[in-house]
């Protein structure tokens, strides 16, 4: 490559990285994980959507995973920039809270499509699941219906570290949730069939499909994944009968926001069904309010768990450092 | 002869100036996410506990990475065969690919269902398990051997073909070779590389957590995470971030009291065939046996990931293409960053000598033990009154690459000023060559071959490093490495195969064509 | 003139004095056993060794401040004295001007002084594809277009053959001759300071002395000289072979 060729292309690169020129519509900025505006993910279909109602510009900024969120929201504090954060979920809110950076929503009574009632000032969900271990169907017959029965199996499992993970950090409050105070020992009898621990959902996932395990801790949405884009019906979700852990996602509007009305047009936007008919096929979870289309063809094939558990956002802070005392005391050994 | 006492001068001031920058960089954002924290943090027994296993874990995988690495470099430099430039270029690929990749190509080999264990099942044998201590040592081996080879062959190289001819002369055969020669080059060379490669491992996370087996591979880094996203508890990553530079630095100057200059001297260049004395039979076949193992090991993993991605390449949409021309932006010109630092840092180092230098060569390596977490987030805290961290990922990214390869430029050129300076600079000096026209006439084209091996490296990691552009993340700016997880967390596991194929030919394809622009029209 | 004024140099257990002079046009060589600082005394001169005390002065200028670059003489080494990247031409080249950027004129003027040393057609050639003789041609070139009034020469020629190492002799002194430069040759053939040096200086016992007329040295040595030739006895009894 010529000089002339390099530096036509750096001075391309740091141009298209430069703001657009000033523009006369307002800006909504929006703090999201990495996942939400991939091409891949729901962000550019959002976009799309909500700039063709609003008269305004929505852009988003993206910081790695729902903690990894929080922590830079947390960083910039008071004078971030954000108007909206949307991507955190119920194990992060109650930090969120605390920060006083958020302000309530005034969404007014919304009936949520979620397993649990759900009123809560601030945070107003945009997706949800169930943690679930998804296995291949073609690989694995005899499947376990509980904790007691994975751990008396010879099956083996990857799981996520909760120090790096939300979904890690969902299976810790999961088992917590269901076991309590014996929560430590399901882990030390789960301990020999933990082949390894990742540090995130993606090297989980593409460790299992590699097939280094038998299952993996992960939605029971993902057979919708490889049913409706892949054409496969080999995966599929173990339902436990002690329940499974609800991830609920939620957004919120930034207190100290110049543009409160356009944030909290988004929030409603959030629930209607021009956003939220995206998810199913995008993030791959259920949406906070089924659109009137109804969820897409494959998503009735879906487990649904008999019980959900779910600590509210103040209990499960109080619950996560002594689960994950008890979860690092089971498995260092 | 005793030297006259130079004044700083000007390379004095360029390597300084360059150690500033490091350390602004690492120390700089340290205190920003410390000045932000409000104070240190308190280490508990888990974070102990990870110190000791990180120190562990880092010492085991140097020493059998640069172990493994001298009958392999050896094997290399006294061998001529076909295809020995190629295995020379490919073996520096595990060292370039972004870590997710390389994992998935280790475990396609050595993991639960991959082919080793696959073909001891056929013989009956108990499957052998990679996760645990030994995958971590198996991996960080995977990674850093081809490094430790690299670098200990062009210490073979640099040993001048006249001192050869002179054994050969001597009647010498490989175990006087071996003792008058190759020794003092490996006590000038290995300290080094074990340095090297212990600090690489020293701040290994990804690797450590995934093929650990569970929470008892915990290592600083991931404590480092934790601290700042399970507990948001910014004093205590700071203080694990000192307690990983504290590491750093005694390790650094262990290793440089250990390193004695080998004293070789200059050479004519002369391009005589190096007469080894190794041409009995059975040394040939140690060899070949030595060099086949070798690319087995590093190479099937490869084969691997080419395997799985190479039928999802031509399905890549224009995301990932787009993505690929601002990683090789990024690349371009992070390499030229981290060339002129690692000069300016070299020269530095020579030029000043004793205590000074060896501070300046402490703090070139200190980037190694950077916590791209504490970067990241430090520069963030940094830059945020100035501008919108989005606008600058790029730039930051570029400059943060840059300061990540410059502890390998250094290594790769620092030998070579060295021979420069003791070999010709009494006579640039007596003929008055200073400054630009000494760097011009004598320095750069004494260096070309690890100014080209060194652009190559430098170019290659910053083409597959996540970096901290994770962080700095500007949603329609993702770079290769970045998209590449994207496409992961989208399950699109076979596009990121794909990805990952196209990111490791790029990588190897920048690498090779900087090493060869390094050593073709060369004069040694 | 050339000046060393009380002149000390001390490295760890070794230490050297001089205090003489050196007539402009002089051809000197410095002679004495090995280990008694030859090479020391014309480093320190070139300025690469920091005298301990005293001074070094050229035409009453105290070159003690000067870069070895920027001082009014040449030196060649006993080795390392040719770049091996760069061409005879380009090497000579570095005599003219030592960032190489050379008008037409000066490279008329390096062509001829190869030719003059007798490398006529060998200029784009690089060192390793010269023999040793032509090697030592290329820097006597250089030295040539240096044109410094005062010539450094720590045996460049110690590694060529007696033939060859004759006709370089020759050559210097013929090149010396034309430029009128004082040579400072450091040996530890006699023959050599016979053959192309009217004068010599003795270095024995951590002291240079002042230099003598060559030939008288060698007639009549001192004991020191004496010891090192070999020669029975310490008194001065018959001279070496006359050339």
């Amino acid at each position: 490559m010529t000089k002339t060729d390099f530096s036509a292309l750096m001075i391309a690169g740091f141009l298209a990285a430069a703001p657009l020129a000033a523009q006369e519509k307002p800006v909504l900025n929006v703090y999201t994980y990495d996942s939400f505006v991939s091409e891949w993910g729901p962000g550019p279909a959002v976009e799309t959507a909500f700039e063709a109602v609003c008269g305004c510009d929505l852009r988003f900024t993206s910081a790695g995973d729902g903690a990894a969120l929080l922590a830079r929201v947390l960083l910039e504090g008071a004078g971030t920039e954000a108007d909206v954060v949307l991507g955190l979920d119920t194990n992060l809110t109650a930090a969120a809270a605390e920060s006083g950076i958020f302000t309530n929503h005034a969404l007014g009574p919304v009936a949520f499509d979620l397993p649990v009632d759900w009123d809560d000032p601030v945070f107003v969900p945009y997706d949800w699941g169930y943690f679930a271990m998804v296995y291949d169907k073609t690989k694995t017959a005899s499947v376990p219906a509980d904790f007691k029965a994975l751990a008396a199996s010879d099956l083996k499992i990857i799981i996520e570290d909760p120090r790096a993970s939300t979904p890690g950090l969902g299976l810790l409050l999961w088992v917590k949730a269901a076991y309590g105070d014996r929560a430590g020992d399901i882990w030390a009898a789960l301990a020999d069939n933990i082949v390894t621990v990742t540090p995130g959902w993606s090297e989980a996932y593409g460790l299992f499909l590699k097939g280094e395990a038998d299952m993996v801790l992960s939605y029971t949405t993902s057979p919708a994944y490889h049913l409706i884009a892949e054409d496969d019906d080999s995966k599929a979700a173990a339902a436990f009968s002690e329940g499974h852990y609800l991830q609920v996602e939620v957004a919120a509007r930034v207190a100290a926001s110049d543009q409160g009305d356009l944030a909290e047009r988004f929030l409603a936007f959030m629930i209607s069904p021009a956003f939220q008919s995206i998810i199913p096929e995008t993030n791959w979870m259920y949406p906070a309010v089924i659109p009137p289309g109804g969820l897409p063809k494959g998503f009735e094939t879906l487990i649904t768990p008999r019980k959900a558990l779910i600590f509210p956002a103040d209990e499960a802070r109080k619950a996560r450092k002594e689960a994950l005392a008890e979860w690092l005391a089971a498995l260092s050994r | 002869m005793a030297r006259r006492a130079l004044p700083i001068g000007p390379a004095g001031w360029l390597g300084a100036g360059s150690a500033s920058l490091v350390l602004a960089l690492s120390f700089g954002t340290l205190g920003a996410v410390l000045a932000r924290s409000g104070g240190w943090g308190v280490l508990g027994p888990a974070d102990w506990a990870a110190v000791r296993f990180t120190i562990t874990q880092a010492l085991v995988s140097a020493a059998l990475s640069v172990l493994l690495a001298v009958p392999a470099a050896r094997a290399l430099a006294r061998r001529q065969f076909r295809g020995r430039g190629l295995l020379i270029t490919l073996l520096g690929a595990p060292f370039i690919l972004p870590v997710i990749v390389a994992v998935m190509g280790l475990l396609a080999v050595f993991g639960r269902s991959g082919l080793l264990n696959g073909a001891l099942g056929a013989l009956g044998v108990a499957p052998v398990s990679i996760y645990g201590f030994q995958g971590v040592v198996l991996a960080h081996v995977f990674f850093n051997l081809p490094l430790a080879v690299r670098l200990i062959l062009q210490g073979w190289l640099a040993i001048p073909a006249e001192r050869f001819r002179l054994a050969a002369a001597l009647g010498m055969g490989p175990p006087e070779i071996a003792r008058f020669l190759e020794r003092p080059m490996l006590k000038e060379t290995l300290p080094g590389a074990f340095l090297a490669i212990f600090l690489i491992c020293l701040t290994s996370f990804a690797v450590a957590l995934t093929l650990g087996g569970g929470p008892g591979a915990t290592t600083i880094e991931l404590a480092i995470y934790q601290a700042f996203r399970f507990d948001f508890d910014l004093g205590r990553a700071a203080t694990l971030a000192l307690a990983q530079f504290a590491i750093c630095i005694a390790a650094a100057l262990a290793a440089l009291r250990l390193a004695t200059p080998s004293g070789f001297g200059a050479g004519l260049d002369r391009r005589a065939r190096v007469q080894w004395g190794a041409d009995g039979a059975a040394l040939r076949i140690a060899d070949a046996l030595i060099l086949t193992l070798l690319s087995l090991f590093l190479l099937a993993p490869l084969c691997a990931v080419l395997a799985a991605g190479l039928p999802n390449l031509g399905g890549l949409t224009a995301p990932v293409w787009f993505a690929a021309l601002r990683s090789l932006g990024v690349a371009l010109a992070s390499t030229l960053v981290a060339l002129l630092l690692a000069l300016c840092l070299a020269l530095g180092i020579v030029r000043l000598g004793g205590g000074r230098g060896r501070a300046l060569e402490t703090i070139g390596m200190l980037a190694l033990a950077a916590s791209p977490l504490v970067i990241g987030t430090g520069l963030f805290i940094l830059a945020r009154p100035f501008a919108n961290p989005a606008t600058l990922a790029l730039p930051v990214t570029t400059l943060v690459n840059a300061v990540m390869a410059l502890p390998f430029a250094l290594r790769a050129l620092l030998p070579a000023v060295r021979d420069e300076d003791e070999g010709y600079g009494h006579l640039a000096e007596a003929l008055g060559m200073r400054g630009l026209t000494r760097l011009r006439l004598v320095t750069l084209p004494r260096l070309r071959r690890p100014l080209g091996f060194a652009a190559g490296l430098a170019a290659a990691m910053s083409m597959g490093d996540l970096g901290v552009i994770a962080l700095f993340a500007d949603p329609g700016h993702a770079t290769l490495p970045l998209q590449l997880y994207r496409l992961m967390a989208a399950y699109k596991m076979g596009d990121a195969a794909g990805a990952a194929v196209l990111l490791m030919a790029l990588s190897l394809m920048l690498f090779w064509l900087f090493d060869r622009g390094g050593r073709v029209d060369a004069d040694a | 003139m050339l000046t060393l004024e009380r002149l000390e140099i001390t490295q760890e257990a070794f230490h050297l004095t001089a205090d003489f002079s050196i007539t402009p046009g002089a051809r000197v060589a410095i002679i004495g056993p090995s280990g008694a600082g030859k090479s020391t005394l014309l480093a320190a001169i070139a300025g690469f060794v920091e005298p301990s005390a005293g001074r070094i002065l050229w035409q009453g200028r105290d070159l003690g401040p000067l870069a070895p670059g920027k001082r009014p003489l040449s030196i060649l080494f006993q080795d390392q004295n040719l770049f091996p990247h760069l061409t005879a031409a380009q090497n000579a080249g570095l005599g003219l001007r030592c960032d190489l950027r050379l008008s037409p004129a000066e490279m008329r003027d390096v062509g001829t002084a190869l030719e003059r040393v007798g490398l006529a057609g060998l200029a784009a050639r690089k060192p390793a594809t010269l023999s040793g003789g032509q090697q030592t041609r290329v820097a006597l070139a250089r030295t040539l277009l240096q044109a410094r009034p005062l010539m450094l020469l720590d045996e460049p020629f110690a590694a060529l053959g007696p033939a060859m190492k004759a006709e370089m002799l020759d050559l210097l002194a013929a090149l010396a001759a034309e430029t009128g430069a004082t040579v400072l040759m450091v040996s530890h053939d006699p023959g050599d300071a016979l053959r192309i040096a009217d004068q010599t200086i003795l270095l024995a016992g951590g002291l240079a002395r002042a230099p003598q007329p060559t030939g008288a040295l060698f007639a009549a040595p001192p004991a020191e000289l004496a010891a090192y030739l070999g020669t029975p006895g310490t008194r001065p009894q018959r001279g070496p072979h006359k050339p």
